[in-house]
């Protein structure tokens, strides 16, 4: 592509940038959170989820997503959040996680999921030392969304199984 | 023609590939002392058909090297040549060589003018000694022609009417046997016709020829050789009756052995079809660029196969009535169909799993070879035996086991049989042995490899260990627990790191290998006796029977295969032992008992009490436990899922099941519970 071209091309794209991503944001105990929409598979209703036996107590269990197993992690027990009835906004967010070797499938059960967001890198705020139900560490950063705050969640360091597998 | 010939390359690189693999055999065989015609004629075919193949295909180099190995085999087969240990030798080179070349032409390379060279040599070194009869036959002729110096040969040739038809000109053979010596011929014409009934193409006339040469008989024969069938053919040695004679005893029993070799075919058609047989799943490619590898089915399984699918879709179609204006009276039909359905299903899957079944002979083939080149190598002498070789197991780990079992035999070999001169110091007859064994025990395959040589040093185990930094000077461990430190990373005793064996990277990740697809790998070993290594690997890694079991509101998947029995146990059964362990007696043996609630930590709603719920009596590893479940529920066939594929492994499970209704069920891993079992007992006593 010549230089032209690419500037005619992104002049037509707009305000698209390039270094705007999407966000998937969902709701935790009152607390938005936001995950890279690319890693997201798919959005699943609560449905029975199968105890793993020998596990930490935060994974409530594998599902079968079609033929695959796939372990889902409660996120309020993960972050020892107070239990509550899972209702009919409770889903399952099936994300890719990045581990050392492999791409895995994790699934996570959120309170709700709210929308998409669109976030230019440049809007990507660090995150103060406290403040936030979930630690810091599994956080990348913090977009503002309005009215309230979106943190983005480190799934990869969260959701490795070899790691969480570590807690037990 | 537009006939693309690469498209049967592959078939041809498959086929050399197979056909070498039984070459090997075959020569490995014969050294050994089995002396069978069978197995040099087998050695032939295979080289002649490469050879053809070869030419065929445009693959030069590999036709003219094949085309030297045949010659050598000829003599060999023809019995002109005596078969030694250097020809053996040689030959094994030779496979090497050629199954280099084909490889190279597999994978698209180019072909390394030099390579084989050194052996080409070497053949035609052989081929120019002149060969064992022919050196009889120099003899005897020279004695010959001292006899019939400058007398030669009266020749009777009667051609049959329609020799002519076939092309074949009397002139140009009188002229060759002109360039033997001195012709004057003679004709018989009485049985020419008149011309109005004469045809011009038979032939009518006789021929008496003498010659006057000191040639052989052969090579008169050799100049009549395309006409044998077609005229009546007599040679005599001039003036000499008893010669006369001889010569005909002697073709008398040339046809004796034609007919006697004649008879052997059938068998030798048979022999040839269970070479094929057994050389069917033959080495695949595995390091060639593209390509996927193939799997040889026997037609019958096919044929099975496609029975069985239309079986399949009758019941399909009657079930499909049944369902156009179904009402309740129909009810007994849909049963039936529904029953028949699951009857197929299951011998479908069956025949589908058979295809994947493949003997282990798949491995266990590349071995003699091995062991014949690393024990002369080593100096060692070394007898292996092989059994069970054709105990079937699923390809996958067949292919995968490949590499574990070559290191344990290396090591056998390497570090457990002794040099001949410490063997008889020691009282052992001076050929060592390595036996390789295969066979089914319950839902396993079992390979054995035994030998009878210096077995594991515990004390040399045991310091290694301690200078590796793995046990501590203080600590006591049972002789099973040394033999158990050799699977430790890092561990190696052999005293001098040889190319063989003993790099310090070794027997863990055979280890992780076997574990990895399921199995496992015990030490028996005695010092100065030998040892056994028993690998245990399951039948198939897809699809196994289950029984499900119910605790509390779980249900879990044991393997039947593993299940032994299933009791309901009397209080007197029971004892407790100090501690939290307890036991129970079942015919005089004590087993431990696992409770599966508190195995798995279950919350609610199990039974407490032994004697209402059932004891499942496992084995695993060699050893039993019983499982305290709830209840028993059904028996099914399950597709094992992987747990790890998205998560990772957890103890007691080895997987994961899809039930009808889409739930996921848990199998339990029986050997990994019960060793934890046994070992909480043993510390418990």
């Amino acid at each position: 592509m010549t230089e032209v071209a690419e500037e005619q091309l992104n002049e037509e794209l707009g305000d698209v940038t390039i270094d705007e991503d999407q966000y998937l944001s969902f709701e935790l105990d009152e607390e938005y959170y936001c995950v890279d929409i690319l890693r997201v598979q798919e959005i699943l209703g609560y449905t029975d989820i199968t105890r793993v036996p020998n596990t930490p107590r935060f994974l409530s269990g594998v599902l079968n997503l079609r033929g695959a197993i796939v372990p889902v992690v409660d996120l309020r027990s993960r972050f020892s959040l107070d239990e509550v009835e899972y209702d009919k906004t409770t889903v399952i967010v099936v994300l890719a996680v990045k581990t050392m070797h492999s791409e895995k499938t994790v699934g996570i059960v959120v309170d709700a999921v709210s929308d998409v967001l669109n976030v230019s890198k440049n809007d990507i705020r660090t995150v103060p030392e406290t403040g936030a139900k979930v630690e810091t560490e599994f956080l990348t950063g913090l977009v503002s969304n309005g009215s309230h705050m979106v943190m983005i969640m480190d799934i990869d360091n969260l959701l490795n199984p070899e790691k969480f597998m570590e807690l037990l | 023609m537009g006939i693309n010939l690469e498209q049967f390359h592959q078939v041809f690189f498959e086929e050399a590939l197979e056909g070498l693999d039984s070459m090997e055999s075959s020569m490995l065989a014969m050294e050994e002392g089995c002396d069978d015609s069978e197995e040099i004629n087998a050695v032939f075919r295979v080289i002649h058909s490469i050879k053809g193949g070869a030419g065929t295909f445009g693959f030069a180099h590999i036709a003219d090297f094949t085309h030297v190995v045949e010659t050598l085999l000829d003599q060999v087969r023809s019995g002109e040549r005596e078969i030694t240990k250097e020809i053996i030798a040689l030959l094994l080179k030779t496979v090497d060589c050629v199954r280099e070349m084909v490889e190279t032409s597999q994978s698209g390379g180019d072909a390394d003018p030099d390579l084989g060279k050194d052996i080409i040599e070497r053949l035609n070194q052989i081929l120019n000694k002149s060969t064992s009869s022919e050196a009889k036959e120099s003899l005897k002729q020279e004695s010959a022609e001292a006899e019939f110096a400058g007398i030669g040969w009266q020749i009777s040739f009667v051609p049959h009417k329609q020799m002519l038809q076939t092309g074949n000109d009397p002139v140009r053979m009188f002229q060759a046997l002109s360039e033997l010596g001195e012709i004057s011929t003679s004709v018989d014409i009485t049985e020419l016709p008149n011309l109005h009934s004469l045809q011009p193409e038979e032939s009518y006339l006789k021929w008496k020829i003498t010659i006057k040469s000191g040639c052989r008989e052969e090579s008169i024969r050799e100049i009549f050789e395309w006409v044998e069938d077609e005229c009546d053919l007599e040679i005599k040695p001039l003036n000499n009756e008893e010669q006369q004679e001889q010569s005909e005893i002697q073709e008398a029993e040339n046809k004796e052995l034609v007919r006697v070799e004649r008879r052997n075919d059938p068998e030798n058609d048979r022999r040839k079809d269970d070479d094929r047989r057994k050389t069917n799943y033959g080495r695949r490619k595995s390091d060639s660029a593209g390509g996927t590898s193939s799997i040889r089915v026997g037609t019958d399984k096919i044929d099975e196969l496609i029975n069985m699918v239309g079986e399949l879709v009758i019941t399909q179609s009657m079930l499909g009535v049944l369902g156009d204006g179904f009402d309740m009276s129909k009810l007994e039909d849909l049963q039936d169909g529904l029953t028949e359905l699951e009857r197929h299903t299951r011998q479908l899957q069956e025949s589908i799993m058979r295809i994947r079944m493949v003997p282990i002979n798949f491995v266990f083939s590349r071995f003699p070879r091995m062991v014949h080149d690393l024990s002369e190598k080593l100096g060692k002498k070394i007898d292996l035996r092989i059994s069970g070789e054709t105990t079937e197991l699923d390809k996958t780990v067949v292919e995968q086991i490949g590499d574990p079992l070559t290191h344990l035999v290396r090591n056998s070999v390497d570090h457990g049989i002794e040099m001949p001169e410490e063997r008889s110091a020691s009282g052992k007859p001076e050929m060592g042995e390595v036996h390789l064994n295969a066979y089914h025990k319950g839902g396993s395959i079992i390979i054995e490899i035994s030998d009878d040589g210096a077995g594991l040093n515990c004390e040399k185990i045991r310091n290694k260990a301690i200078s590796a930094g793995i046990i501590s000077e203080n600590d006591e461990l049972s002789e099973e627990r040394i033999h158990e430190l050799i699977f430790h990373p890092g561990f190696s005793t052999a005293d001098v790191v040889s190319d063989i064996s003993g790099r310090g990277v070794g027997m863990d990740v055979v280890r992780k290998n076997i574990v990895r697809l399921g199995g496992n790998i015990e030490i028996k070993s005695k010092q100065g006796h030998g040892s056994i290594f028993r690998i245990s690997l399951p039948l198939t890694l897809a699809i196994l029977d289950g029984q499900i079991i119910s605790v509390g509101k779980e249900k879990y998947i044991v393997p039947i295969a593993s299940i032994i029995e299933s009791i309901q146990v009397k209080p007197d059964m029971v004892n407790k032992v100090s501690g939290k362990g307890e036991v129970f007696e079942l015919r005089g043996e004590y087993l431990p008992i696992v409770r599966m609630h508190e195995f798995f930590e279950v919350e609610e709603g199990y039974i407490d009490e032994l004697e209402k719920g059932i004891l499942v009596v496992v084995e695993g590893d060699g050893r039993k436990c019983g499982l305290f479940v709830d209840l028993l529920l059904g028996q099914q066939q399950i597709v094992i899922k992987s747990l790890e594929t998205n998560f990772v492994r957890i103890q007691g499970l080895s997987g994961a099941t899809i039930f009808g209704d889409g739930s996921v069920a848990l199998i339990l891993d029986i050997p990994g519970m019960v060793r934890q079992a046994t070992e909480r007992h043993i510390e418990a006593v």
